[in-house]
Parts: structure tokens; sequence; C-alpha cells
């Protein structure tokens, strides 16, 4: 089964309809991953026995008709830990790890009959924007296999734009779920902070990350976050807001809202046919009715310093339990337990790992704390200041998901400075806990440019709703990527 | 933009993060380092007198529950992933390298 052209929907029907029975879509799934990601390299691990073992329980009960996700097979980032089922981060540190557990999204997926097929490629430990720092390989991008998928989520990404599964799991601290959605043509929703538990979710940056879905569409996100979202006592910064029908509104179209645009997403280090695809995206949601104001988020340049200081001393803390004792890798030259830690992290952690974890180290060390970690956590408070007033006078917040399109395999992998850059208009959502979509606006040279809605806390319904009224009076998000030569 | 941070801090650092940064790689991360915390001292222009700190975006504060133990009765499985096991206890080095002279 490739599901370039499908929805929840189309397959839900045939499902119910009993054109094919779970698992019958899960080995055509499974059949089609491995003709297809012989190219893209989405998957670190295909769980085909585990698959098919779920599908046959939920053919023996039956596919419900009330739920689109009945049998549904879905794919999960490797972030996520499942239980029995190798989780590796992406990391040489995590290569055998087998949880005793699973994360509750992933729980949570289960419990609404989903199929889960596999574990998807990222960044090692969700730090990166291209995948290319996976320890095991690199996925490419189905619109153009010289290019990155973007990332950390690329391999989620990835899958869902080749048409490998209509739905996968990512996790975004700066924008690893909304950057490769909008290199791959996608959706890609980041769920206010606390909507989704953490719990299961190897953490990177504790106070910014958040699970969200990737899909080929808006409703089909909505209903994947309707699955996954709610308080949950393993995850005591889960939210005990209630949590509404994401897809309640999305009909509702946009006549009566207003919509920021915010000068500082649209400047210097923004590509021109970004910024002309953006605007062109609001032209068109102010013929469906929407107001249009320019807006100002005047501490946003200060956003992506103030992000690594914050993320990279929080990793570095997270990441002080990969001591080669309990779990993980261990040097096998280590003769003493000093020589243990130090050997096992210093083999078993990649480049871009160790550079956060020196950063966050340094900017927590005594005698920089207060320069760095204290500062940079007072300029959090004045960028979610910005926000609180703009909302004040807009309901939605549009931008570009990425100052570029997907750029070449390799281009950028060495200049660290340069990436960190990449995420200006990603990460502050992340320092301000918001909810923030990417979905396809337009093509530059053939490849996809995505843009992001930006809403307030807990207002993940008006995105939906902005963002379908997008889809529905455009078809940027029935183009397909040309893969191996044929769709 | 080296000037930033000397190998010296370099090592220290990795060493505080219990990292070990090898001769080839010293130049290379120092330099990159640097360039970063060039990129972290932008903020030194940013007035931020009485302004609090945030560092947390939860909703949720001092969410409190019962101090009960949840037993998964999972320790087989929690020692397979342990590097080296002996009679259900996870297997380690001699904290004091016994070839050493202390």
């Amino acid at each position: 089964m490739n599901y370039l052209n499908e929805s929840l929907n189309s397959i839900h029907d045939k499902l119910v309809n009993k054109e094919l029975s779970a698992t019958e879509l899960t080995k055509a799934t499974l059949a089609n991953i491995k003709v297809v990601d012989k190219d893209i390299n989405s998957f670190i691990t295909v769980t085909e026995e585990e698959a098919l073992a779920s599908a046959k329980a939920i053919d023996e009960k039956g596919i419900d008709a009330e739920n689109l996700l009945s049998g549904m097979p879905i794919a999960l980032k490797d972030n996520l830990v499942t239980k029995g089922v190798n989780t590796t981060a992406a990391s040489k540190m995590l290569a055998d790890f087998k949880p005793i557990y699973s994360a509750t999204a992933v729980e949570k997926l289960a419990a609404v009959d989903t199929v889960m097929v596999g574990k998807t490629n990222m960044d090692e430990f969700a730090m990166g924007g291209s995948t290319e720092n996976s320890a095991f390989k690199i996925t490419k991008n189905p619109w153009d296999t010289d290019r990155v998928p973007g990332g950390s989520s690329g391999g989620s990404a990835a899958a869902v734009a080749s048409g490998q599964v209509l739905a996968a799991l990512g996790s975004d601290t700066g924008g690893s779920i909304r950057q490769p959605a909008s290199f791959n043509g996608i959706v890609g929703m980041k769920p206010t902070y606390g909507r989704v538990s953490r719990w299961g979710l190897i953490a990177f940056g504790s106070s910014f990350d958040q699970i969200g879905p990737m899909t080929r569409n808006v409703a089909d996100n909505a209903t994947v976050l309707n699955a996954i979202a709610g308080h949950d006592d393993h995850d005591l910064t889960s939210s005990n807001q209630a949590v509404p029908d994401f897809a309640a509104n999305l009909n509702n179209g946009v006549a009566g809202l207003t919509i920021g645009l915010p000068s500082e997403y649209l400047g210097d280090g923004v590509d021109a046919k970004v910024k002309e695809i953006i605007l062109a995206a609001a032209e068109t949601y102010k013929q469906l009715g929407a107001k249009i104001v320019d807006i100002s988020l005047p501490n946003t340049k200060y956003g992506v310093a103030a992000y690594y200081i914050l993320t990279s001393s929080e990793a570095s803390s997270n990441l002080q339990r990969f001591d080669g004792i309990r779990y993980g890798y261990r040097s096998p030259e280590a003769k003493n337990l000093e020589d243990l830690y130090v050997m096992s992290r210093t083999e078993g952690f990649g480049d871009e790992v160790k550079r956060r974890i020196m950063l966050g180290t340094y900017s927590l060390s005594a005698g920089f704390y207060d320069a760095y970690f204290k500062k940079a956590a007072q300029v959090r408070t004045l960028m979610n200041n910005d926000y609180t007033e703009a909302f004040k006078q807009v309901d939605v917040i549009l931008t570009p998901a990425a100052p570029t399109p997907a750029y070449k395999i390799g281009a950028e992998v060495n200049d660290p400075m340069t990436m960190y850059m990449n995420d200006a208009l990603t990460v502050p959502l992340n320092m301000s806990g918001l909810p923030g979509l990417s979905m396809p606006a337009g093509f530059s040279d053939g490849l996809p440019v995505g843009m992001q809605l930006i809403g307030r806390p807990y207002d993940e319904a008006t995105i939906y709703q902005t963002a379908n009224a997008f889809e529905q009076a455009t078809d940027f998000h029935k183009q397909l990527p040309t893969l191996g030569g044929q769709n | 933009m080296s000037e930033k941070i000397s190998a010296e801090d370099v090592k220290h650092v990795a060493s505080l993060a219990k990292l070990s940064v090898s001769d080839e790689q010293l130049p290379y991360f120092t330099e990159q380092l640097g360039q970063i915390i060039g990129l972290f001292e932008t903020l030194g222009e940013v007035n931020t007198d009485g302004v609090k700190p945030t560092v947390s975006v939860t909703d949720q504060l001092n969410v409190m529950r019962d101090d009960i133990a949840d037993n998964w009765q999972e320790r087989d499985e929690l020692l397979a992933n342990a590097p080296e096991t002996m009679d259900g206890y996870i297997k380690v080095p001699t904290i004091i390298d016994e070839s050493e002279d202390n």
C-alpha cells in the first residue's frame, strides 16, 4: 500500500467496507516500505512481527467504524520508547536498548488500534535539523534524494511524504516537527507544551520537548492529536486543560479571524522565494475573509542564542544518565569507573551531542551561570511577553516554517553555527510553549515550502481551522514527489 | 572568534561533562564552541533588569501525589539492558584502578 493519494478517511472506508482487512493493509504497507525505503532510509527499525500481531488482533476484534485510526499503520520517531522494541534515539549509545515500557503517546495510539510498523530515523537525541546526525543512516528527502529531509524528525517526515505511512509521530524541541514537515511538503503540529505527555520521550530539553503528529493533510493531523492529547499522571508537566475535539472547527473558515504577520520573521536570512510564498498565503487568507495585520515580536532575534543556551543546559543535565552502567553503550576498554564514564560517553555520543553537552555545561558552570543561563531565561520571559501582547490583537500568527527549502546533504552539517541560525523561525514557540503547525504553502524550484501557523496556548483547534481553510483553497498538498521515477 | 574560549577551557568543560576531546578534535571543537559562545554573548545587549527568569512553561505547579511504589516486576528485562550483570546485579569495574599508584 502506497499512501500518496490516500487519507485516513479513504483507508478507513476500505477497512470498514471490508475491501481490506487490517492484516492485508499492514502486509501491503510493509511490502511498500521494503521497496520505497531502500531509496529514502526513513526507518531505523521496521517492526514487521509486532505489526502483523497487532493487525491480527484488530481483525479478530473487528474494525471500529467510528474510529478513523482503527487498523491504521503508523510510524514512530525512534526517541519514543516502545516496550520490547529497540529504541535508539539514533545514537550508538542506545543501539541495543529495549525499553521495558512504552511512551504514553505510544500507548494511546495502541489503545485506538493503530498498528506500529516501525521506528524512524532522526538526528541523534533529536539534536539537529537535517537527520544527518543519526549514528545509523542518512535519510533522503523524497522530493530530491540529494537533499536532507530536515530534522530532527526527518525519518517520520520522509516516511509520510514518500507515502510509506499516512501518519507518524515526531518530537519538537526547537522546530523538529515543523521544519521537516516544511522540507517534505506535509503537515506537522507541535502542540502546546503540556498538551501531550512526554512520558517515554527520551529527554532532550525537558521544558521545550513536545510530541506531535505528522500527516499528509490537516484533518488527519487533528485526528491523531485527538488520540494522543491529555493529562498523564506520569508526566506532571502535562496539562489538566480539557481536550477538545481538534477536528470540530475544521470547516469553520477564517472569516472574522485576525492573522498577524510579524516583520521579524520575514526579514534578513529568509529566502526571497519563501517570503513571496508566505505573503501570497496571507493574500489567500485575505480573500478567504481573514483580517491580516502587521505585528512585531521584537525579541525574536535573540531566540536562537537564548534557545541554545537553555536547551543545551537542559540536555547536559538530561544526558548525564548515560554513564555506561545500567543501560546503553559501555566502552570495552575501561579499566576503572572514571574511565568507564568518560570512555563510554566519548565513544557513545556523536559530535553534535558532545557540542551541546559542552555548551550546556559551560553555560551552567560557576562564574558563567548569570551571564548565560539566567540571562537566557530572562530573555525567554521577554519573548513570552511579546507573544502575549501579539495575541491580544490577533488569533493566529503566520510565518515561514524555515528560512529556505531543503538543502543538499552534506552542505551544512559541519557548520553548526549556520545550522543553529536556521532554527530562528521555529525556536521561539518552544521558548513560550505555544502550539504551531507547518503545512504546504508553495514550491521553490520543485521543493516544498511550508508556512507556520502559531496559536494561543491550548488553542490548537483554531490553528487547525485556519490551516484547513488554506488547504481547501489550495492544491499544494496534492502535489507529489516523484519516487524512483514513479509515483 | 576562538578567543571566546581557549583549548584549555574546552578540555576543562569536557572533563566536567565526563567527556574527553582528542588532540585531533580539540581545534575543531574550540573554534565551533567559540563561535557559538560569541552568539550567546549577543544577549548582553538585552536589558533584562528586573525581569524574572522563565525556567518552565507548564501550567501545572506543585502537583502532589501519594508516594506509593509501583513495582513493574520487570527486573530481568531491566537487567537485560545492562552492559554486564552477575547474579541479578549490575557489574561495574573496580572504582580504584589498582594498577595505578594511589
